[in-house]
């Protein structure tokens, strides 16, 4: 009743605006009131940006190795430069370290040297990447004026390689394994939770036994044995390939069963039963008149799904049974963080970690968002 | 403005004032949306008296509701109270304003369920499934008059036994999934008597009821009103409830009051221009269609272009079958509306989808004659005859809502059938779909809109549009007025009917209330679980049934006239 109420007094207040917004404009309406959505949405884009060019936010080239940088702590990053005169001006620099060796243990001591300073260039030219293996650049968001004094912003590794620009370079693969793994699952569980939903009885009943078999598989475990059924001389990318597809092999069925309740759902309501009597075909009722009603709903499980994707891939990496090295992804990043001395003598090698919590964070905040947002005509 | 001044603010009867329960005044409630505010509820007054019935009618978005909900301050969010006065005057002689109580307070949860009770629509979702009967009331009493245990038990019992549930002390210890929906809503009454409250509000008790059951809960609250004195607010769409029971009538259109005063007052002598046209369009639907009278006689040698032979659609398991559809046999005759009346479960929209093979029946046949003279059996036909058939005969949908696609504009929907059939596509569908958006009554220019953006009415415009866009014979129209306020129904049923005239229509027209059927049908066919009981021209069914079961259904409705009060009259079948 009340419902009834505000609609008609929108329609009055501003009749055209309301007839013409659709059903995209309404969700992103619904979607904008939800902060925490969209600061999820910021983030993920973000961080997806990086995915695609990993090399141009990355300082150093992600897999050069440097023995004299070997275990070189985080250095801080200077804003405000303040001359000798004592006049200022904003223009980033970092103070150099420089390598000691304990006397006794021989173990290296790094050291800030405040007296010299290295100056940091926007749009700097540093070591060459490929984009997307089409053609190579570069330009860097950032680069040390003087190429021979690397930057290492989150410290480096047992054998001197930048955590900072190994983080950049990992976001490719850990983020894209999500997306492909989540678009295979979609095809997957569309297909078997559409014809489960739509035509029900018999096939159904297979299809659902079937969903319960797959969820009722401990994950990890299947995951550990699939992975290590993966012959290690395959290629990277077959192997980055085939670990997706183990993945999606156990995500889909999730889907399946949401893409079915819909479809349950949707058989019964009377614009379905008159898209029928209009003498539609199945396929047409199925994709024109079915599916949009719900392709909100999917695109907001596939955001949920994305996360856990991604967690499942570090994990698996992290094992040492998924991706390998020299692959970079953050997984594998991990492993470098798996013994007792690294949190000892180098901490920042969680920073991977860190950037999986935030990916996966901001993934949540957005699913939750868009789910919210998915029905904008049932509020 | 101020002629309706003085309306608002008293009633103009010389009758001795009882002693008024809850005094209102200029009551305003606010739904603050997107782009402004919705005055829902825009200064509104009236005062509620001591045994006697205020309706409160209007139809939907009026703010009838909201109106109440405001009185106990349960408006959903973001709706909030403005301004104005809500004085409770208590039996001791103190007073309250609710107005200025904190919604979540002590002191306005002391008045809810105590001093006034209300009573909800829906009667299958305003109990907990989970609580048996007797611990949901119980909770009241024992939250509100701090009983004992046994005390509440026993006073729970009582109760039952006056809302007249059969067997009160078994039924205390049942689910409410256990009992019917008539039942369900005396057992809300019961919970809402608990604690003797001095004032009932009824926001809609009847709507989801059938007729028959509607008049027995009517009935009860009129008697529990006498017994206990209360003040009853009343509030309804059905102005042949409002008759029924009124003592003083509110009258209300987009959140402000239209006319106030005695029941009999606003039927026979409305002073406010919207009451006249309320009033007048419940009435018209008392009698039979100014277009109809003006027809010439129909032809009654025609074959039937329809004609079922004892159908059978049988639900659940073969071995226990439950009969939807029992040995049903009817005729449509060329360019005659065929009413089919019935109460909820007795198969009437079973049937009006077997016709059309939504559902495949268990038996029997329906012959249907193609233009050309040529009978198929519809039970029976293959894929390609019934994609013809289907051409031929068409379906308007009771929910104007529900029936349309939410995410296509009403020209995708009005074009669907032309497209799907390869009738008409391009500019030529265009072309088409504003023709027949016009000879429904809408605007051609909004067919790029979406449903959402059209009130009820004009959605079951679009219905109607897409039911006549492949040039139809027979139309299977499922209680097609049911979800339009009363105002729009004639409206909708007089476009039906001159398209009848203009396209040479047969109608099954299938509803529960016996007036749209009065104005609309040549014939009716009264069905009661599954079973037709009685068929016959319209006027000879309606003024002298034949069959117990549709005395008992007829003297059940409620007429819009309060010099004429029957309920008391009406009769059960128990069949």
């Amino acid at each position: 009743m009340s419902e009834a109420a505000i609609a008609g007094g929108a329609v009055a207040a501003d009749p055209k605006r309301l007839a013409v917004a659709s059903q995209w404009q309404l969700m992103w309406w619904a979607f904008k009131r939800h902060r925490a959505a969209m600061i999820g949405l910021w983030i993920t884009v973000i961080l997806y940006v990086i995915a695609v060019v990993p090399g141009f936010f990355a300082v150093n080239d992600p897999a050069k190795q440097n023995a004299r940088a070997a275990y070189h702590p985080p250095q801080a990053l200077h804003l405000i430069d303040t001359a000798e005169d004592g006049s200022w001006s904003i223009r980033p620099y970092i103070h150099p370290y420089v390598l000691k060796r304990d006397p006794q243990t021989l173990a290296s001591i790094f050291t800030p040297d405040t007296t010299k300073k290295v100056y940091l260039k926007l749009f700097g030219q540093g070591f060459e990447y490929k984009v997307l293996g089409l053609f190579t650049a570069s330009t860097h968001l950032f680069a040390s004026e003087n190429p021979n004094q690397p930057l290492f912003f989150f410290g480096a590794d047992r054998l001197g390689r930048c955590v900072y620009s190994r983080i950049m370079e990992g976001a490719q693969i850990s983020l894209s394994v999500g997306l492909v793994g989540v678009l295979m699952s979609l095809s997957l569980g569309v297909l078997l939770g559409g014809i489960s939903g739509y035509y029900g009885g018999r096939v159904d009943f297979v299809i659902q036994r079937v969903i319960e078999f797959v969820l009722s598989l401990p994950t990890i475990p299947i995951w550990l044995a699939l992975a290590a059924a993966l012959p290690q001389d395959w290629p990277a990318v077959l192997n980055y390939f085939m670990i997706t597809v183990i993945l999606s092999l156990t995500g889909w069925a999730q889907l399946a069963r949401v893409v079915r309740g819909r479809f349950l759902s949707l058989r019964t309501e009377e614009f379905v039963t008159a898209a029928r009597l209009d003498g539609a075909s199945e396929g047409r009722i199925i994709f024109r008149h079915m599916l949009p009603s719900f392709a909100s709903h999917i695109i907001a499980s596939m955001t949920l799904a994305i996360p856990a994707m991604i967690l499942a891939e570090t994990s698996l990496s992290f094992l040492g049974l998924g991706l390998q090295p020299p692959t970079i992804s953050w997984g594998v990043l991990l492993r470098e963080a798996q013994n007792i001395r690294s949190i000892a003598t180098a901490p920042w090698l969680f920073a991977p970690g860190a950037a999986v919590v935030l990916a996966v964070i901001a993934l949540n905040f957005l699913g939750d968002g868009l789910r919210d947002a998915a029905d904008p005509y049932n509020k | 403005m101020s002629a309706l001044e003085t309306t608002t603010r008293t009633r103009d009867d010389g009758a001795a004032r009882s002693p008024v329960v809850l005094q209102v005044r200029d009551l305003t409630t606010h739904f603050p949306v997107r782009n402004g505010v919705v005055k829902a509820v825009d200064g509104v007054s009236f005062d509620v008296e001591r045994g006697r019935t205020l309706c409160v009618v209007g139809e939907s978005g009026s703010g009838k509701s909201v109106t109440a909900r405001s009185i106990l301050q349960i408006v959903d969010a973001p709706g909030r109270i403005v301004s104005g006065s809500m004085v409770l005057h208590r039996p001791d002689g103190s007073k309250v304003d609710l107005a200025k109580l904190n919604p979540r307070g002590r002191e306005i949860r002391a008045v809810r369920g105590a001093e006034i009770a209300m009573i909800f629509q829906e009667p299958m979702s305003s109990l907990s499934p989970v609580h048996t009967v007797g611990d949901q009331i119980m909770e009241a009493l024992r939250l509100h008059l701090d009983m004992s245990k046994a005390e509440a038990r026993a006073r729970c019992v009582e109760l039952l036994r006056q809302v007249e549930i059969p067997n009160p002390d078994k039924a205390v210890d049942r689910y409410t999934f256990e009992f019917s929906g008539g039942m369900r809503q005396r057992v809300m009454i019961a919970m809402s008597l608990a604690c003797n409250p001095s004032m009932l509000i009824a926001d809609e008790p009847t709507t989801a009821l059938d007729v028959t059951t509607q008049a027995e809960i009517l009935d009860l609250i009129r008697r529990l009103q006498q017994q206990h004195g209360m003040a009853v607010m009343f509030i309804t769409h059905d102005m042949g409830v409002v008759a029924e029971i009124a003592d003083d009538v509110i009258v209300m259109y987009h959140g402000k009051v239209m006319e106030y005063g005695p029941v009999d007052q606003i039927f026979h002598a409305p002073k406010n221009d919207y009451t006249k046209m309320l009033i007048g369009s419940v009435l018209k639907l008392e009698q039979k269609a100014e277009i109809r009278l003006k027809r010439p006689p129909r032809d009654n040698a025609a074959p039937p272009v329809l004609e079922v032979r004892n159908l059978e659609m049988h639900f659940g398991k073969p071995g226990a079958p439950l009969k939807a559809v029992d040995d049903v046999s009817l005729k449509v005759f060329p360019g005659e509306t065929l009413g089919i009346v019935g109460e909820s479960g007795s198969g009437k929209t079973t049937m009006g989808r077997c016709l059309l093979r939504v559902y495949d029946p268990n038996g029997g046949e329906i012959d249907y004659r193609r233009a050309d003279g040529e009978v198929v059996d519809i039970v029976k036909a293959d894929k390609a005859t019934l994609k013809q058939v289907r051409r031929e005969i068409r379906m308007i949908f009771q929910d104007p809502v529900g029936s349309l696609n939410p995410r296509m504009t009403v020209a995708q929907i009005v074009g669907e059938p032309l497209l799907v059939n390869g009738i008409a596509s391009g500019k030529e569908l265009d072309e088409r779909v504003a023709d027949l958006l016009k000879q429904v009554g809408l605007e051609p220019a909004w067919r790029e809109r979406y449903p959402h953006a059209f009130s009820g009415g004009q959605r079951q415009r679009i219905g109607i549009a897409r039911a006549i866009a492949l040039n139809p014979r027979v139309i299977v129209a499922d209680e097609a007025t049911s979800a339009l306020d009363v105002s729009l129904r004639s409206q909708m049923l007089d476009l039906m009917m001159n398209l009848q005239d203009k396209l040479g229509l047969s109608y099954v027209f299938i509803s529960h209330d016996i007036g749209v059927i009065r104005y609309m049908c040549d014939r009716v066919a009264v069905m009661y679980r599954g079973r037709v009981v009685e068929t016959g021209a319209t006027e000879q069914v309606c003024d002298a049934p034949a069959h117990a079961y549709t005395q008992a259904l007829l003297s059940a409705i409620p007429r819009p006239d309060p010099r004429a009060r029957t309920m008391h009259k009406r009769h059960r079948y128990a069949g």
